[in-house]
């Protein structure tokens, strides 16, 4: 088959998939086998796409025009190749994840949830294979709005004042910041086609191009930069498979992805290092990536934590895409990758805990290693890498950021950095140092209410099965991205050697 | 032509704004319509004195005309006629609303008929 | 002679002989309704038909009774005139196939053949004003349509349809009236009503007062009547009040048939011939613009009846249509056209679902349209997909506009990038109406002592009439070719050559 219509199949499959997940609603197993099923071939197809890309093509398909120069097309290069494969790949086991959340949550309306899911998967494939800005906004939008049924799923207050937030702050940022950046880029420039050196380079002026960038940064609501960053704990009224999937993944790393690609292919990195602007919005970032981490600190909640542990972590994409070398883009690129399956770990060992013993407070979580080892073991291996030691692939991603940040002669990032990594340690390690050094509250009995999850005849009370698997898979997979990051490094730095 | 020779168009430009007075400041519905009736005159009279021709005689035909014979201009009368029309259709109708008016709320004053609308 | 060659004016007088014919026939059920929506559908049928030859062949022209012009009356259909003449006849169908039952239910059933014969006049008057090329013939056919306005209108449910209507009235008739002022100064200075003759005439007499003083009291009384900020107060009222079917129809083209005319009027005869000084009166316009996208979003924000926010949401979007003309520039004109059509269907599609929902919960506040989303899945979707085209998200029609409306505003420099933001700024405030809705809609349990019992989705011909329009909203959002060809066609008609 060729490239062009493996790029349409992948885009077509998860609408399809979403129209039969609503049909066979009825069926409980029959939905779930589907949806597991669904998740994998589209996988299998993304993935098909990842010879051509690595050795140096560009698949690409134009569907149509909208108006006069403005395309509907798509085009694969290295990063959204990472992404998509990073999304996909996640999602079989979110997918599996989901499942057993959501049965041992008791969950209503599960096929509303994992219809929804598929359609926010279509529009974040279409983010990572937009051929110019104009086909990755309209992605983009549909992302925010497919995603706001999911957030709002309980239905209760707390739910729609989230929910609330969340639409309101992406659709502020993205209508009232990012459209007149395209809109004046479209007009000084004459395309919106994403090209590797930039398209601003010789059309707009560095004053104009410097307040360019700062409506696109801000208005790309999606990487959380501050003051923009309230939707993202303000989403975590939904169920925890979503905040896995999207806030760990999709919609963050969308967020972050258009930041790389706008300053790569927009702007262009020699343009961007000359704009006042990118020191600017890098320093944004820098405070963004420490005050979050301070947050994160103080708060006891711990998918609250974690929301803001996010923050912190997608400040350090930005600020990479800010440095403007190549290296710190590879770092970048490295980044989605890592604190995606580093996060989902946390996110998913956060789910696992509130389905198997229904806490959600670090405090309550003192002893809990007893009970739920794998989990907490897991959670382990997720904060190691999200704090970037060696030997999870976290540390690959901050290596690089840092490397990028002395190529510029940004030296005072390193210690921003440090600072960080720090912080890390101070608001991750806690959860799991009480989890196994601490024994557990006296009056903590066994929940009958907790779902009979796995190794109970051994005394333990792990969540089901559905969940542990992913979680274990995820964690592995932090530990694996560390040997095995070579392959992931020559992509992304085929974008500035290879043929483009 | 003198300034008070344009006279038709002081009494157009008077009647004018008396009527859109009337239309604007009064909350009688009737006085209203008085108003706009008024307003309206006003415009009719524009553009009949505005084909008066000095000299000129009605624009009728009796056999064949002289040379050098003047007429008013015929065209604008028949547009008026038109507008006049209408006009007369406008006043039944705005006539008609008050008196619906006046059945529902029983009265056609506009603080009465806002209070009303207030208090319900 | 061919039927089609007679299709310029049979378009008009088609429903004008059969509006008398219908309120002569009896009362008998549903037959003037039937009546009414046949030649509705006729009209339509012809209006297509005009437009697609208009596409292939450029303008048509048609004198009425043979008569040369600029002696008898002369039609011309151009582009846009085409245009107009699908949205109202579309819109007409449209509030016709959708509100049968909605009509039965607010007006009853007893005088329906006199309100469907006064429906057709008003479209006869509203398609007349699009196909004219005489100046005076554009005032019989505006009160035409608008005397049969105001008898719609205050035939609503509630008595306050009454006040509605006689403000409508007396506002309207002034409008009339100063755009009658205005011809008669221009036909005193040129000699004639033929638009296209005055175009040439008035060359010779640019610079005289009374010229000026004509072009101010045309755009003022087309202001008017097209509900202009801040002159704008008749139209939220009336569309509250009116019975919703009316509303439907009138929230497509009624007002956007005024700017049509002050679309005409400026680009075709003040903008060549008067040069700066029309340039200035459309400056003038500007803030009057911005003041009305603001101030109907903000207004729209705080509305409790739905019907009334979407009055007050339909002032803002004439708003942008007239900041697209008042640019005076090839791409701003483009815009407003661009405009004219996409906001029909959005406003068309947005007034359906309403219809839908005040016929099954007797009310249009929208704290008592609570819950509605569950009892009127279909309905409540239509309205949030075409709330979404009002904002203005890609892949709908509203996109389409807001896009063509900024390119064309940043031609103006510092002050484009500031009516850009300005623009932005309203849309958000779209977002914030819209999705009050929705959240009343699906997030809200129903009002206490409301009957959940009575209420079903809407009648099948209204959801019909709902989804169809929701497509061709994300039709034209996606392949907006029709409505842009259109538009240039006629842009290029006024800045590149003669007509």
């Amino acid at each position: 088959m060729s490239d062009a219509s493996l790029i349409l199949l992948a885009m077509a499959l998860p609408l399809v998939f979403a129209g039969v997940i609503a049909l066979t609603g009825a069926n409980r197993n029959l939905r779930d086998s589907v949806m597991v099923g669904s998740t994998l071939i589209l996988f299998a197809t993304v993935l098909s796409l990842l010879p051509s890309v690595n050795a140096g093509g560009r698949p690409s398909v134009a569907l149509f025009d909208i108006m006069p120069g403005l395309t509907l097309g798509f085009s694969i290069e290295p990063l959204g190749m990472i992404f998509a494969l990073v999304a996909s790949g996640l999602w079989v086991l979110t997918s599996l994840y989901g499942i057993g959340y959501m049965r041992g949550a008791k969950e209503k309306h599960q096929t509303r949830f994992f219809a929804c899911f598929s359609i926010a998967i279509f529009a974040a494939l279409g983010v990572a294979f937009a051929e110019n800005m104009f086909t990755l906004f309209i992605f983009y939008e549909v992302l925010s709005l497919s995603t706001y049924p999911l957030v709002a799923h309980k239905g209760n207050e707390e739910a729609k004042r989230g929910a609330r937030i969340y639409l309101g702050i992406l659709l502020g940022t993205s209508i009232g910041l990012m459209l007149p950046a395209m809109l004046v880029t479209w007009y000084m420039a004459g395309t919106l086609t994403f090209q590797p050196g930039g398209i601003l380079q010789d059309n707009v002026s560095r004053s104009v191009g410097a307040i360019l960038l700062i409506l696109y940064m801000f208005g790309i609501g999606k990487a959380a930069l501050m003051p923009f960053h309230r939707w993202l704990p303000s989403a975590m009224v939904a169920p925890t498979p979503v905040s896995a999937l999207l806030h760990a993944v999709a919609v963050v790393k969308a967020g972050v992805f258009t930041v790389l690609k706008v300053a790569v292919y927009l702007f262009g990195l020699d343009y961007l290092q000359s704009l006042w602007s990118a020191d600017f919005v890098m320093w944004v970032a820098a405070f963004t990536m420490l005050s979050a981490s301070i947050i994160a600190l103080q708060k006891t909640n711990l998918k609250a934590r974690l929301a803001y542990s996010t923050i912190s972590q997608l400040s350090y994409i930005v600020l990479g895409a800010m440095l403007a070398s190549q290296l710190a883009i590879v770092g970048g690129g490295l980044h989605i990758v890592m604190h995606a399956f580093g996060k989902i770990t946390l996110f998913f060992c956060a789910g696992a805990i509130y389905v198997a013993a229904h806490k959600t407070e670090i405090s309550q979580m003192d002893g809990l290693g007893r009970k739920m080892p794998i989990t907490m073991f897991a959670f382990l291996l997720g904060a190691l890498s999200v704090i970037g030691a060696p030997p999870l692939g976290g540390f690959w991603s901050k290596w690089h950021l840092l490397l990028g940040a002395v190529d510029v002669q940004q030296q005072i990032m390193i210690v921003v950095f440090l600072i960080s990594t720090l912080l890390n340690m101070a608001y991750l390690l806690p959860p799991v140092i009480r989890a196994f050094l601490l024994s557990p509250p006296k009056d903590d009995h066994d929940d009958k209410h907790a779902a009979h999850g796995v190794g109970h005849r051994f005394g333990l009370a792990e969540a089901p099965i559905f969940c542990l698997v992913p979680l274990c898979l995820t964690a592995v997979g932090t530990l694996l991205l560390f040997f095995f990051v070579d392959p992931i490094i020559g992509l992304i730095q085929s974008i500035f050697t290879g043929a483009l | 032509m003198t300034l008070l020779g344009l006279y038709n168009y002081w009494i157009f430009i008077l009647l004018l704004v008396v009527g859109l007075y009337a239309v604007l400041v009064k909350g009688n519905y009737v006085k209203r319509m008085i108003g706009l009736g008024i307003f309206q005159a006003a415009v009719f009279l524009l553009y009949i004195t505005m084909d008066k021709v000095e000299g000129g005689t009605g624009p009728i035909m009796r056999g064949v005309p002289e040379p050098g014979q003047l007429y008013a201009n015929p065209l604008p009368q028949v547009l008026i006629l038109t507008a006049i029309v209408v006009g007369i259709a406008v006043t039944a109708l705005g006539l008609a609303l008050a008196i619906r008016i006046r059945e529902e709320y029983g009265s056609i004053e506009e603080s009465d008929i806002r209070r009303q609308d207030q208090e319900s | 002679m061919s039927l089609a060659a007679q299709f310029p004016v049979l378009v008009v007088v088609l429903p004008l002989f059969v509006a008398p014919l219908l309120a002569l026939l009896a009362n008998r059920g549903n037959l003037p309704w039937l009546v009414a929506i046949v030649t509705s559908a006729l009209t339509f049928a012809m209006a297509i038909a005009l437009t697609a030859q208009v596409m292939q062949t450029g303008v048509i022209y048609y004198e009425l009774g043979n008569w040369p012009v600029p002696f008898g009356i002369g039609l011309t259909i151009g582009p846009l005139s085409a245009m107009m003449l699908m949205i109202i006849s579309g819109a007409s169908t449209v509030a016709l196939a959708a509100g049968r039952e909605s009509m039965n239910a607010e007006v009853g059933e007893e005088h329906q053949a006199l309100l469907y014969s006064c429906w057709l006049l008003a479209m006869t008057g509203l398609l007349g004003i699009a196909v004219t090329g005489d100046a005076f013939n554009i005032f019989v056919f505006m009160e035409i349509s608008s005397l049969a306005s105001y008898v719609l209108v205050a035939n609503g449910p509630k008595r306050q349809a009454l006040t509605a209507s006689f403000k409508y009235l007396v506002t309207g008739t002034l409008g009339a009236t100063f755009y009658l002022i205005g011809v008669g100064y221009l036909y005193m200075m040129t000699g004639t009503l033929n638009i296209a003759d005055m175009a040439t005439r008035l060359a010779d007499v640019s610079d005289t007062l009374p010229v000026m003083i004509a072009g101010g009291f045309v755009i003022l009384g087309v202001a008017l009547k097209a509900a202009l900020f801040p002159m704008h107060a008749w139209m939220p009222n009336a569309y509250q009040y009116a019975p919703t079917p009316v509303a439907i129809f009138f929230a497509a083209c009624a007002t956007k048939v005024a700017l049509f005319v002050m679309l005409r009027f400026q680009y075709e005869l003040f903008l060549p011939n008067l040069g700066p000084q029309a340039s200035f009166l459309s400056s003038w316009l500007i803030p009057l613009c911005v003041g009305g996208f603001l101030v109907g979003s903000a207004v729209a924000m705080f509305e409790r009846d739905l019907k009334r926010m979407l009055g007050y949401s339909s002032v803002a979007q004439l708003g942008y249509i007239v900041l697209g003309i008042s640019l005076s520039s090839s791409a701003g004109v483009t815009a407003a056209m661009i405009h004219f059509f996409n906001h029909a269907l959005i406003k068309a599609a947005l007034f359906v679902a309403v219809a839908g929902m005040v016929l099954r919960f007797g009310s249009s506040n929208i704290e008592q349209l609570a819950g509605v989303g569950k009892r009127m899945p279909l309905t409540t979707l239509g309205f949030v997909l075409a709330g979404v085209s009002l904002i203005g998200v890609p892949l709908t029609a509203g996109f389409i506009s807001k896009w063509y409306l900024i390119q064309a505003v940043l031609e103006l420099g510092g002050l484009g990038i500031l009516l850009t933001i300005l623009i932005l700024v309203s849309s958000l405030m779209a977002v914030v109406y819209i999705w009050k809705v929705v959240e009343v809609a699906y997030f809200k349990e129903p009002v206490d002592g409301q009957s959940m019992l009575g209420v079903r989705e809407a009648p099948m011909p209204l959801l019909v009439m709902l989804w169809v329009l929701v497509f061709a909203n994300i039709w034209f959002g996606i392949d907006p070719s029709i409505p842009i060809t259109l538009a240039k066609q006629e842009a290029a008609g006024f800045f590149g050559g003669a007509r």
